[in-house]
Parts: C-alpha cells; structure tokens; sequence
C-alpha cells in the first residue's frame, strides 16, 4: 500500500506550492463573476418578462452551458498543469533518486500521484460545475437533467488527459509532454467541431474526422455527451443551442471508450516508468 | 560469509557508449569499500545499476545475497545519492518521517530515529525548517540521515563529501567509523582521494567502465618502498651498485636526487652502509609512501583525469 504513502505526498505537494490555496480562490472568483453576471442578465430577462417561457429557458441554459464550458476548460488546462512535472520533473531534479531506491515498486509512485491528482480534480470539477448550476438554480429555479453522470463525464475526460499526461511524464521532457498533452487536447477539441458542423451540413467525411479524432483522443466528445445529457432537448437543436448544438450524438460506447484509454494510460504509466533507466 | 555486494561482468550501455564495460566485484559484510575513479569512469552508473535505477545490460549481481532489484534487499539498504535534491517543501523532520515510512518503518520507530538522525548529523534545531531554506551542506547532511533510518547493513554514498566544508567532512568520517564499528558495510564512491585513505578498507579503481585494480590499503603499503637517496657526488658506478637494492634506480639531474623502491624496510640500514662504505658523502636517505592521490595517478594515469 505504499501508493497511498505517494498520494499523501501529492496532496501534501499541492498545499504547500499553494496550488490548493490559489485553485480554491481563483475557483471562487470565477463562480462569483458567473453569479454576478447571471444576475443582471436574468435581471433583464425578468424585466422584459421572458423568464417563464422558451426564450428564457434558451437564455438561461446558454448562459449556463457557456460557464460549464469554461469551467471545463479550465479543469483540463489544470489537469496538465499540475502534473505535468510531477515524473519528469522529479526524474530531472533526482528527487526520485532517494524514493524509488527504497523498498517500493516504482508503479506505485505512478498510481500514488495519480490517485492524488484524481481525486484533486474530480473534486475541483464537483466544485466549478457544481457551484454553476447551484447559482443559477437559486436564481433562476433551473435545473439540468442527469447532473451526477453529466458531471462524472466531466471528471472522466480530466482524468484521460491526467493519465496521458502522467504517462508521457515517465518518458518526454516536462515541456515536450505539455505540447504533447495541449496538442492532444486541440486536436480532439477541433475534430468534435468538425463533426458537429459536418453532421449539421450532413457531410459524412467531416463527421467521420471527428469520430476518429474522437478515437485519438477521447476528451471532446465525453464533453460534448455530457452536455447532451445535461440537456437532451436544448441541445441538439442548432437553433437553441446555438454553437454548443450537438447535431452528431456521441455513443454510449464512447465513454467505455474513454474509461479504457484512460486505463490504458495509467497502466502505460506504470508499465513505462518501472522499466525505464534513471 | 557472503558479500553483501557481488557482481560478475556487470555492463552498461547507453545506445553505443559503453558506461560500465565490466564491473567484477566483492564488498564483504562490514567492510568499507572505496570506489575510485575521474569523472566519467562508471562509478555513479555502477551504483545505479546496483540500485536498481538502471538496468543492467549484461551480467548478474546480488546485494546482500538477493537479486538486484529485490525489495526485502533494497529494505536493508542506505543510500545517500550524488544528486542530493529533495522535496525542499518538506521540513526536515517531515522528510526523514516519509524516508521512514518508505522503508516501511512503524510510528514508534520512526518517531525514535528521526530525532535520533537529526541529532546524529547536527541538525536536531532545524527539525522544523523546510528544506527549501537548506545549504548544500546541510541538504548533505539530512541526505546522510536518510540513508542511515534503516538501520542499513549496506550504505552507498555517493560523493557524501563533495559539497562539504571541513566541518562536515569530518562529520561524515565520523559516521563512517561509527557504521565501521556497527559492522555496516559502506561502498563509498569518491573522488576526494583523502577521505577515502582516511575511511576505507579497501579500494577500487574504475577507469573507462573497467575495474584497474582492487587492493586493500595495507597492501599498497606492503608492496614497495620507494626511498630518496642525495650523495655529495654520484657517479655512474654508483648508480650501478644501487641495482643490487632495486631493480629501478633514477637520478633526477635538477637536485641529485635518486629515487629507488627497495622490497622493504630492513633494507634501509644496509644501503646506508653501503652508500658510506663506496666512499660518498650521505646527505639524504628518506623512506618515501606513496599516498593514495599518487597512487591513483599511477594506476588510473594521469591522462585521465579528465572524464
């Protein structure tokens, strides 16, 4: 169980860089502004008398949606940042000379860290989206459908991009592994508006790009099912979605999919550090 | 008994540069083993391959009777790394508390050694500062404390003294004796040649990734002796009579100086005799040792010093 011993150590890492301290307020800052700019658009809305109907229900969803799709983005931005010199940065300073000389196996630092990083992120993602809806329920009264699966996806796709960032830890250089995570996370992010721009116009080839970047990198697309549960109706209409309109519905099959890759990274992870030379 | 470290035709390679070519050695339990070389020779490399730290590209070893890579081994292990760099937001007690916790050491075991070490390297008053704010040397120093919370029957240090002063030099030499004295067995990699002649038993020399020659310093002391001989005038027959005392006889022209290596000491009596009875003026007859620096020049040439 000396993974837990690496998980300790990780959390203990975040706190004393600060990293926890600085998440936690930045986290509440970009909450407040939400709440803050929310409020006068609802405001607005109840003004001009449109909260009751459709119109107001596209508003306040589209304002909800743009938060979440921030927050996520911030979340994945997070999840490269604080690990991505976790393992290169420990192998390039030594520190990891004296730990893994004692009498422990070296996957366990990869699983202590990646656990402590997991759970760090899932966490800040129960807060960012969590704190967004909980404000525009209060003052809007509205609620999205499924938010427990809607919000495990989100944490989902943090954890893949946490996973392949460990893994190409144990091998690339701490700035060769952030463009490799970005460059991952652009690639998958461009193919899902391939697809949904391509279904909208019914051009198979555009869709069939997205599918495949989808496979390259599973992050887009368990967004993108998250958003779709979120809001089934709303969202794969482009007329009241607007840009976040899911025109191409991801599979069920693709969050397997994401569960595997995300697997599979953290077992390359382990597999890869154990055997490499320091 | 069985050497706590033993390796046969250990070799390394990195692509096509060979880092360690053939390392065959034996450390006996309790003994201090130094392991010399310039810089480049293998000597990090070989201790990361008994680490586990790298793998081995051809040969076998065993630490402490196991195969390398064996965690009960790896349990009784110290290690001080030459690269001593550590979570430097932990504080120094917490740090030795994790080191302890890594060796799979209980509570009440670590919470007996910690302060125990911390006294043991001098730094009992900096328990609560965070390692961010230490000097290299006392970075050294907790680094040694980590590598002895095991209570280890091997420690490697690997260049323990190399960011010291004299203060902490002694230190180390001190706390080498006393792992002498606990039967701990200790490879020390320097190349601070006069900490070793102070501490070690036993030396080996390492050069391009290949053992020169292993000796225990008592040999080294037994095997020649070498003595420097001034006369008033030395004459070509002079130095030809010296070669019924030494194979090789040399005159150094600048001061008169001749040097020769007699088998021993029992010598010295009869060739100062011997000098006086052929008529010459005796003005020098000095036993010259070699220290380990010279001898390390000798063995591994002075051309390599550059690695």
């Amino acid at each position: 169980m000396s993974f837990l011993i690496f998980s300790g150590l990780t959390v203990r890492e975040a706190q004393r860089r600060r990293i926890l301290i600085v998440a936690l307020i930045m986290g509440l800052a970009f909450l407040l502004l939400f709440a803050v700019g929310f409020h006068y658009v609802y405001l607005q809305m109840e003004k001009d008398g449109v909260t009751g109907g459709q119109q107001g229900e596209i508003i306040t969803s589209f304002m909800l949606t743009a938060g979440l799709y921030a927050a996520n983005l911030l979340i994945m931005v997070i999840a490269v940042l604080v690990s991505v010199t976790t393992i290169s940065g420990e192998i390039d300073s030594h520190t990891i000379d004296a730990l893994i000389t004692k009498p422990v196996r070296r996957w366990e630092v990869v699983l202590g860290k990646w656990l402590a990083f997991a759970v760090l992120l899932a966490i800040y993602t129960l807060f960012l989206a969590g704190g967004l809806m909980f404000i525009v329920y209060l003052r809007a009264g509205y609620s999205l459908d499924n938010v427990p699966a809607g919000i495990a996806l989100m944490v989902l796709q943090a954890l893949i991009i946490l996973s392949i960032t460990i893994a190409g830890g144990t091998r690339l250089s701490t700035l060769a592994n952030g463009v490799l995570a970005f460059t991952l996370y652009a690639i998958a992010f461009l193919g899902g508006w391939v697809e949904q721009i391509g279904a909208l116009f019914r051009n198979e080839a555009a869709v069939d790009i997205g599918i495949l970047t989808s496979l390259i990198m599973p992050s887009e697309i368990l967004w993108k099912k998250a958003q779709s549960i979120f809001q089934p109706q709303l969202t794969s209409n482009p007329y009241t979605a607007g840009p976040f309109a899911i025109s191409s519905q991801p599979s069920d099959l693709m969050i397997i999919y994401g569960a595997i890759y995300m697997i599979f990274f953290l077992v390359f992870a382990m597999w890869s550090f154990t055997t490499r030379d320091l | 008994m069985q050497p706590v470290i033993e390796t046969r035709n250990l070799r390394k390679e990195f692509g096509r540069k060979v880092a360690v070519a053939d390392l065959t050695i034996a450390v006996q339990a309790g003994e201090i083993f130094g392991f010399l070389g310039p810089n480049g020779a293998g000597k990090t490399t070989s201790v990361k391959m008994l680490l586990s730290l790298t793998a081995p590209t051809e040969g076998t070893a065993t630490l402490l009777g196991r195969p390398l890579g064996d965690r009960l081994a790896r349990a009784r292990v110290g290690y001080l790394p030459e690269h001593f760099r550590f979570h430097e937001w932990l504080t120094a007690a917490e740090f030795l508390d994790l080191h302890g916790r890594l060796y799979g050491m209980s509570k009440a075991q670590r919470d007996e050694a910690v302060p125990h070490l911390l006294a043991l390297v001098g730094l009992t008053v900096r328990a609560d500062t965070k390692l961010g704010a230490f000097s290299k040397g006392m970075l050294q120093r907790i680094g040694l404390a980590q590598a002895l919370l095991n209570d280890p029957e091997l420690v490697f240090l690997d260049e323990p003294t190399s960011g010291l002063d004299p203060l902490g030099r002694r230190l180390v030499r001190d706390i080498i004796k006393e792992l002498r004295q606990r039967g701990t067995a200790v490879f020390l990699n320097s190349h601070l040649l006069s900490e070793v002649e102070q501490t070690c038993d036993r030396v080996a020399f390492i050069r391009d990734g290949a053992i020169l020659r292993t000796s225990t310093l008592e040999a080294f002391e037994e095997e020649s002796f070498p003595v420097v001989l001034r006369v008033g005038q030395p004459t070509p027959e002079l130095l030809a009579g010296l070669a019924i005392f030494a194979a090789h006889v040399s005159l150094e022209q600048a001061n008169g100086r001749i040097t020769l290596h007699l088998d021993d000491e029992a010598q010295l009596p009869r060739l100062a005799a011997w000098v006086i009875e052929q008529g010459h003026t005796l003005y020098e007859l000095t036993p010259m040792r070699l220290s380990l620096e010279e001898r390390f020049l000798k063995i591994v040439g002075e051309d390599a010093s550059e690695g």
